[in-house]
């Protein structure tokens, strides 16, 4: 048996059964390949067309709204793959290494060789610490969308919405559909950035329009719609009892039980980091993304990044992105791809990467919140580090670099790892240095990706699935 | 642009033991340049176990282990921080009663030194540490021994080492390093040139280059400890725990988190970076849950592993070269030179200052590299044919 | 009061379970989280600084909803399906 035979009996290793994973996986298949699609829900969809644990009264309309066609389409092409690839779904990837993954399925930890990976490792919120958002009734946008969709829960009798981009009015709006009791949208974004929308309008009219007509429907249902906002405080002593926030100098405060928070989102990259992928800074993004050419592929031969974990894109390019990384795999394995598709793929990408920089102008990332960030509000949740701690931190030991803000304060080295306060982390670092933000680096990634218990067996044999 | 700095003394390497010695110096009034590839602590001296252990280490080393020991409780007025500086105890403990019997040895060989070691039998054990498993049989406790947090220590020996006068330049890699006249002209990233009258070579697992480059080629390879930390966890372990025989090594912070060692993991693309192995992890885990049942239900939620200069008889190199007047070796602590580094910062600052030191070093002079009769084999990896592995990673 | 307010599947089947002692119900197609906010205003408190948490993400990111259950095994409660008998702890700071 020589190198090259073993080789290619490897399966490939796709990542994550959101929209990217899925139309990869679907892509590998048509192209004669067998993955093996590692997910860590229970059900294929992600967390955009994430499925409910049980049916409920609900229809996909009402889950998933506009886009239920989509979601339905995944759900069922998935469905249809059944038997042509592997699929472990609640399947954690801990580690990556030397071209092994280990992976916590079943109770147990299997190491899996793999040939080809694509990295379909999607997105959560991205937040900014503000006094009183770790109190009990304070969740993400995702969060409060999945407790929503996912849990037919809201989560709670006055709930405001705080933050910014596409997602916080779609929330808000899902919400309101769905009979909650919705306060108020405070948006972060300044008005006039919001103009900038009218830019993409020629790109993809009928996202704006839907947004626009979200809103006027928001408004219709009696919620209060606020830009601008800034100083934000959620007061509270064992859980949410009001948001105040200043716009414009003057001093507004609401009583609510509830907030869903979220400043657009961040890209999940650790298992890149782990695989040896490079990094660069991505302004849009503000964030150090793994570098990928317009097909997917990374600095390292034989991995691939789709969807949301390679730069924030959204669901549709997800769709694509995870295709056309496929055809990148089928291709790099001297199998036949069909080139004229991809071309088309990245063609369609491109013109949904123009309107990403439409969003990001009108829903603008307030960094600046930081420099006023006060000494007592909790930056770091999972080990309660607070911005004074930190500044205390960066001055004591002249700390420039994030590794070694970690290093001397702590700052995501807890549970999650960085995930929740890493951007934060960034951006106070280089407020307080007066350095820009692409020059106090990023958080290396360490394994495990999440915890993992110390029980935690080794499986009996190596898995190389043929 | 090119920069010129002239200096007393030129410290290559700014880990705990570079900043140490920097600090020292500057109490005796020299002036002091502290060179670091990277980071000052962010290599062996911060991603250590933080074991602060006098028990276990080769005799030899017993009196600069006592010397440093007599430093941790002075941390705070040191370096301004305590370090979290735990003096918990140090309890080794024995499987069986071949390893009681090496215990029992090691008191008995030690003895002269003051550790204060203390022989726990079985029943005893179960009395006082009731928290340890099954198929204990015995330990020996060292009263004195503790824990430190490495990441504060070491990088708060070069603040304070800055605060104290020395100029501290981070990211500045030294190229190049010549004997010149009277004494040394160095090279460093950024265009920079120094020149000075004394040279420390504490570059760690990158310190071989340098001592070849005066002709004193030495056996240093490179290890890679790593640690996996459970998240908080309700304080049930008092003491740092070792094992006779290596294998396993475990504490909890104040705040909870245990940390476990006893596994290596393995260079990255780039050698100056390392990851554990996911098996290997597994396997220190599972013994961790094994050894300490009030563990069985923790996650681990962190790893973390270091690059560490190794030798092959586990005895650092410490001393003046044999080859070039005003060069000062101090590296190749393979895994236990957390404790000793502050000791050997004084040592260091002696050597300069005085040509000598009371404290005795002989056995660390890199001269024992050059008889005939010492076999060297660079390169290959330290732990793995030497059998207990060596280390403060291994209290 | 609870958190979460149960919009739909109010009628689907009962799970039993303890919330700190007390026998509560939660209802299939539960997660852990959702079972324990429809009953309380809070998960666990936190190791720190003993103050009140209740998850953040839901969608096993952040690590905030760890619980504890009386066996002292831990679970994630956004990501773990309720089941019957679950013993739940949320009053021990630190947990375990």
């Amino acid at each position: 048996m020589n190198a090259h035979s073993t080789r290619t009996r490897l399966q490939p290793l796709i990542v994550g059964a959101g929209p990217a994973g899925i139309r990869a996986a679907q892509a590998l298949v048509a192209g004669g390949l067998r993955p093996l699609v590692v997910d860590e829900a229970p059900a294929c969809g992600g967390q955009i067309y994430r499925q409910r644990l049980v049916p409920d009264q609900r229809s996909a309309r009402d889950l998933y709204g506009s886009e239920a066609g989509k979601a339905e389409a995944l759900h069922r092409d998935f469905a249809g793959l059944a038997g042509k690839l592997d699929y472990w779904p609640q399947a954690l990837l801990w580690n990556l290494r030397d071209g092994r993954a280990d992976i916590m399925v079943s109770g147990e930890s299997r190491q899996v060789a793999y040939d080809g990976l694509v990295l379909a490792t999607g997105a959560t919120d991205r937040v900014l610490p503000i006094p009183g958002w770790t109190l009990p009734g304070v969740f993400t946008l995702g969060g409060a969308q999945i407790a929503l969709k996912s849990q037919g829960c809201a989560i709670g009798s006055r709930i405001v919405f705080l933050g910014s981009g596409p997602l916080l009015y779609l929330v808000a709006w899902q919400y309101l559909k769905a009979g909650a009791d919705v306060a108020a949208v405070l948006d972060t974004a300044p008005f006039a950035a919001k103009l900038s929308l009218l830019r993409g309008l020629p790109l993809f009219p009928g996202i704006v329009l839907r947004g626009l007509r979200m809103s006027a429907e928001l408004k219709l249902g009696g919620v209060a719609l606020h830009d601008g906002v800034a100083d934000v405080r959620i007061e509270g002593t064992d859980r949410v009892e009001a948001i105040a926030w200043r716009r414009g100098g003057r001093e507004h405060r609401f009583a609510c039980d509830g907030i869903g928070y979220g400043l657009a989102l961040r890209s999940e990259t650790q298992a890149a980091d782990l695989a040896g992928c490079r990094f660069a800074f991505d302004p849009r993004d503000r964030a150090f993304l793994p570098e990928r050419d317009a097909a997917g592929r990374t600095s390292v031969p034989g991995i691939y990044l789709a969807g949301d974990g390679a730069g924030i894109a959204g669901a549709d390019a997800a769709e694509r992105s995870g295709e056309r990384a496929a055809l990148a795999l089928l291709q790099d394995r001297g199998l036949p791809h069909d080139a004229g598709r991809a071309a088309a793929l990245e063609r369609e990408l491109a013109r949904i990467g123009r309107f990403r920089a439409v969003i990001e102008a009108a829903f603008p990332f307030p960094a600046h919140w930081m420099g006023g960030l006060a000494d007592g509000t909790t930056l770091c949740r999972c080990e309660e580090v607070d911005a004074g701690a930190v500044r205390d931190a960066i001055a004591r030991f002249g700390v420039h670099e994030l590794n070694r803000l970690k290093a001397a304060s702590r700052v995501g080295m807890g549970r999650c790892q960085g995930r929740v306060c890493g951007a934060a982390a960034a951006e106070l670092l280089a407020h307080e240095t007066g350095r820009g933000i692409e020059a106090v680096g990023r958080l290396r990634a360490q394994a495990p990706v999440k915890p993992v218990p110390l029980t935690l067996a080794l499986a009996a044999r190596p898995e190389a699935a043929e | 642009m090119s920069r010129r700095l002239d200096v007393d003394v030129a410290i290559i390497g700014g880990g705990l033991i570079g900043s140490s010695a920097a600090l020292a110096l500057r109490g005796m009034g020299l002036s002091v340049a502290l060179l670091d590839k990277g980071f000052c602590g962010a290599q062996a001296s911060g991603v250590n176990y933080g074991g602060v252990r006098r028990q276990g280490r080769p005799v030899e080393q017993l009196p600069l282990s006592q010397r440093a020991h007599a430093i941790w409780p002075r941390l705070r007025a040191l370096i301004g921080i305590d370090g979290e500086f735990l003096r918990s105890g140090h309890l080794k403990l024995a499987r069986d009663e071949a390893d009681m019997a090496s215990l029992e040895a090691y008191a008995r060989a030690t003895a002269r030194h003051g550790l204060g070691l203390e022989l726990i039998g079985h029943n005893e054990l179960r009395e006082r540490f009731g928290w340890i498993g099954d198929g204990i049989v015995g330990a020996s406790f060292c009263p004195g021994d503790g824990h430190a947090n490495p990441r504060l220590v070491a990088a708060g020996f070069a603040a304070a080492a800055r605060r104290a006068g020395a100029k501290v330049l981070e990211n500045t890699a030294v190229t190049g390093v010549t004997r010149d006249g009277e004494g040394f002209a160095l090279e460093a990233a950024g265009n920079l040139s120094l020149r000075a009258r004394f040279v420390v070579n504490s570059a760690g697992a990158w310190a071989g280059p340098f001592a070849e480059s005066f002709g004193e080629p030495v056996p240093l390879s490179r290890i890679y400890p790593s640690m996996i930390v459970s998240e908080p966890m309700e304080k049930v372990m008092s003491v740092n725990i070792g094992i006779e025989g290596g294998g396993i090594y475990a504490r909890q912070v104040e705040r909870g988190n245990v940390v476990v060692g006893g596994e290596r993991g393995l260079p990255l693309a780039d050698p100056d970076f390392s990851r554990p192995r996911g098996d290997g992890a597994l396997a220190i885990m599972n013994r961790a849950a094994e050894l300490f049942p009030a563990l069985r239900h923790a996650q681990a939620i962190r790893f973390w592993s270091g690059t560490e200069g190794a030798m092959p008889d586990r005895n650092p190199v410490i001393g003046p070269s044999l080859t070039t007047p005003g060069l000062i070796h101090a590296f190749g602590f393979t895994g236990a030179g957390f404790q000793i580094a502050p000791g050997v910062g004084e040592v260091l600052a002696e050597l300069v200052r005085d040509g000598q030191t009371q404290t005795p070093i002989a056995a660390f002079s890199i001269g024992r590299f050059s008889q005939p009769s010492a076999r060297t084999d660079a390169g290959s990896g330290a732990g793995q044919d030497q059998e207990p592995q060596p280390g403060e990673l291994r209290p | 009061m609870p958190l979460l307010r149960r919009l739909v599947r109010a009628d689907h089947p009962a799970i039993p379970f303890t919330l700190d002692g007390i026998a509560c119900e939660g209802r299939a197609g539960d997660t852990v989280l959702t079972a324990i906010l429809t009953r309380a205003e809070r998960l666990r408190l936190s190791e720190f600084s003993a103050s009140p948490r209740a998850g953040f993400c839901q969608m096993a990111a952040c690590q905030d909803c760890w619980v504890v259950l009386e066996s002292g095994e831990r679970l994630r409660a956004c990501s773990t399906a309720l089941s019957p008998g679950m013993r739940i702890l949320t009053r021990r700071a630190g947990a375990a």
